[in-house]
């Protein structure tokens, strides 16, 4: 079908010249006066661009849902128990220990860094928590801080090594990895292992406080509202500022899509126990390093170092303290997920922070969507990767399945996520997406 | 500013920004030996030279990208230690570095303020920065579609308009530029020009690095010309003909180029258009 071509351009308004910007008439937002960019409004438009942004390799949590999707179909066909509120709310329950480890992964992986030994740092401030606690008479909230510490000291001491002698972050942490779990052997001497009192607060938190009732439908309340006014503030902000800014109805569908899905979620888990208050400070910690993340200098500075160091270093950013910030905060949090995960077994042993632990954390980052290469991530890949491994091992469990099974299905599922990290980096770099 | 084109440039004594014998090393290399250079507030100066002639270095080390191995900076009057590119910054020295520095994976708004970030108590104001990005943008002609587009997905001479207009950021006192137009079309090229002209109004000094003698006589004041890391010389631009700066550059004043340049100077009398 042969096509007429125009030599005049169809639509001249939208071309950005001179009079365009200064008369009143056509008040066209500053960021979308080239005639070049494609336009995306209302609900049609917004599909549009996701489906570009897909093909052009900007796939974000895209895999991840789908892969859940897929792993919720596949065990309820096999076992409809798989998705009873009982066993949602045990996959909450037990994801969130480790969810806590892999958001420090996941910050690590943003530098384009590595911390092969979230596992035995977590292992070890569990040991020196419980033996203050148990043997030494310490009171529960000094031997949780002093567990806390052990982490964070480890970080900076990460950190400078990495930043003043230049080891390799892989090379350290390996080190690490070794290292501090013979540290925990001594920590936790000959017994080698160390029974929490199942009274103690920090085991009741960890195991059987729950937000029930009207105060779970409250907290969503809350969430949705705090959500649909941060988004109402922006648009005030952009359009006084004479910048585009996303209708009204977006907000409505967007507010409504989050408050609708998260009373659900809250009504369906209220049928069994409810929302643990570990998966809640889980879910809390992953929305505040979002933030810290998205909307703060420190966040940026972190993207800046994972994408171009030399370029961060040549704006006069102070890499070292980029780095230092972020060793010293996967510490904290390896040692914040030790913490707790001792607390829901009420002891810590030898094994405490294992391979399991250690590999689980990792891969729950990368298949969360960070990618290895730095950079590009957001800290929810940590919910989505945990609650995706968490699911497989549930599943597993629910349809009588061996251990060594679990292995190698999450093997599997780690080499996939992988590997469309690495296929969708090449689609982006031939789309323009960087 | 009153600085006119046809003055002699302010005498060393103004200057914002001076260099005194500046020593860089790198390995066997001896990338810059006793290198000086001044300039003055509302001054131009070009600084020319062959590939490998140590005028990156020199940027860098300005830049504090590196630590000289000896020499003085002195910097508005006060000599000064730059111990790092933040520092620079500080001082009110900024600089388009000929790789342009750039982030790929962040969006051209968070590339213009990278490290000059706006906002309050460390939390970002966006909006702020992306009207003010659109502001600078617009006073280089820039063509970019969108600054909410990674940097990855602009072309080489959006990039380097880019890493341009970052350089406007803030309140510089000297503007340095390493190769700015490299990568640009006809109208952007005018427009860096047309900048440079307006930096030099409002009192700035600039340091040119270009390898296009064409846009150094438009715009510059002065001409410094490196060669193997040495000062080879230095013009006056007014008092300056293409010949004489190529055969400085190449440290010959019999070679291929200049005898063309001369042959075509004496055949049409016209300028160095071809240089
Ligand atoms: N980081 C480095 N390590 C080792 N040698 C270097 C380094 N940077 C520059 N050099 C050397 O210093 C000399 C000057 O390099 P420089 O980049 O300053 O040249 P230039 O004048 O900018 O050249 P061009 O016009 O090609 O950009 C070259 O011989 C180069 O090999
Ligand atoms: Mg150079």
């Amino acid at each position: 079908m042969p096509e007429a071509t125009p030599t005049t351009p169809k639509n001249p308004t939208t071309a950005p010249t001179v009079q365009d910007e200064m008369s009143p008439a056509v008040p066209i937002p500053a960021d979308l006066s080239d005639e070049r960019l494609v336009h995306a409004r209302g609900v049609r438009g917004a599909l549009d661009s996701f489906t570009r942004k897909v093909r052009g390799g900007d796939l974000g949590s895209l895999p991840v849902i789908i892969g859940l999707i897929v792993i919720s179909l596949v065990f309820y066909a096999q076992e409809p128990t798989f998705l009873s509120s009982r066993t949602l709310v045990n996959i909450t329950l037990f994801a969130a220990p480790i969810g806590i480890i892999a958001i420090g992964v996941v910050l690590v992986l943003l530098l384009g860094e590595i911390d092969l030994s979230v596992g035995s740092v977590s292992g070890l401030a569990a040991s020196v928590m419980a033996v203050m606690v148990v043997y030494e008479g310490y009171s529960l909230f000094v031997s949780i801080l002093a567990g806390a510490l052990t982490g964070l000291a480890i970080g900076v001491l990460y950190a400078v090594l990495f930043t003043k002698v230049g080891v390799p972050s892989f090379v350290i942490t390996l080190a690490g990895l070794l290292g501090f779990l013979g540290l925990q052997l001594v920590v936790l001497g000959k017994n080698g292992t160390v029974n929490l009192p199942p009274d103690s607060r920090l085991v009741e938190f960890a195991r059987s406080s729950f937000v029930t009732g009207v105060a779970s439908y409250v907290l969503v309340l809350v969430v949705a509202v705090g959500y649909g006014a941060a988004l109402l503030w922006s648009i005030r902000r952009r359009t006084a500022a004479g910048l585009s800014a996303p209708s009204l109805v977006s907000v409505a569908v967007r507010t409504g899509l989050l408050a609708g899905g998260l009373l659900y979620l809250t009504y369906y888990l209220n049928i069994d126990r409810g929302l643990g208050y570990l998966p809640l400070l889980f879910v809390a910690l992953v929305v505040l390093m979002d933030l810290l993340l998205r909307k703060t200098t420190w966040g940026r500075h972190v993207f800046a170092v994972g994408g171009n160091v030399e370029a961060a270093r040549r704006s006069g950013i102070r890499v070292t303290r980029v780095y230092l910030s972020v060793f010293a905060l996967t510490g904290l949090f390896a040692a914040i997920g030790g913490l707790l995960a001792a607390a829901q077994l009420t002891s810590v042993s030898q094994a405490s922070g294992g391979t399991d632990t250690n590999l689980t954390a990792i891969a729950a980052a990368v298949i969360g969507g960070t990618s290895l290469f730095g950079g590009r991530g957001t800290a929810y890949a940590a919910l989505l990767g945990i609650i995706v491994l968490q699911s497989i091992q549930t599943g597993l469990n629910v349809i009588g399945v061996d251990s060594s099974v679990r292995y190698m299905v999450t093997g599997a599922v780690l080499l996939l996520a992988v590997s469309i990290d690495s296929v969708s980096r090449r689609a982006r770099s031939s789309s323009g997406r960087g | 500013m009153t600085a006119t084109t046809t003055e002699r440039p302010a005498p060393a004594g103004t200057a914002v920004l001076s260099l005194e014998g500046i020593n860089k090393r790198f390995g066997a290399v001896q990338a810059l030996t006793d290198v000086s250079l001044d300039v003055a507030p509302g001054e131009v100066v070009a600084l020319v030279g062959d590939n490998g002639a140590g005028k990156s270095t020199l940027i860098k080390i300005i830049s504090g990208v590196y630590q000289p191995d000896g020499g003085t900076i002195t910097f508005a009057g006060r000599v000064v230690h730059v111990g790092g590119p933040s520092e620079a910054q500080a001082l009110g020295i900024s600089t388009v570095f000929q790789d342009l520095a750039l982030c790929d994976n962040l969006d051209v708004v968070a590339n213009l303020f990278l490290g000059q970030e706006k906002g309050t108590a460390g939390w970002l104001d966006e909006v702020t920065m992306e009207k003010e990005s659109w502001r600078l943008l617009r006073t280089l002609s820039a063509k970019i579609p969108s600054v909410r587009i990674p940097i990855a997905s602009l072309s080489g001479g959006q990039r380097q308009t880019v890493a341009i207009a970052r350089s406007l950021v803030g309140a510089p006192k000297v503007v340095m530029l390493d190769e700015p137009t490299a990568a640009l079309g006809v109208a952007q090229t005018a427009e860096v020009l047309n900048l440079i002209e307006r930096l030099r109004e409002t009192g700035l000094g600039v340091i040119l690095v270009s390898h296009n003698m064409a846009d150094v006589q438009a715009v510059a004041d002065r001409i410094i010309v490196l060669r193997l890391g040495r000062n080879a010389a230095e013009f006056n631009v007014d008092e300056t003909t293409t010949e004489q700066l190529v055969a400085a550059i190449t440290g010959a004043s019999d070679n291929v180029v200049a005898d063309r340049i001369r042959r075509n100077q004496a055949a049409h009398h016209a300028g160095a258009h071809d240089a």
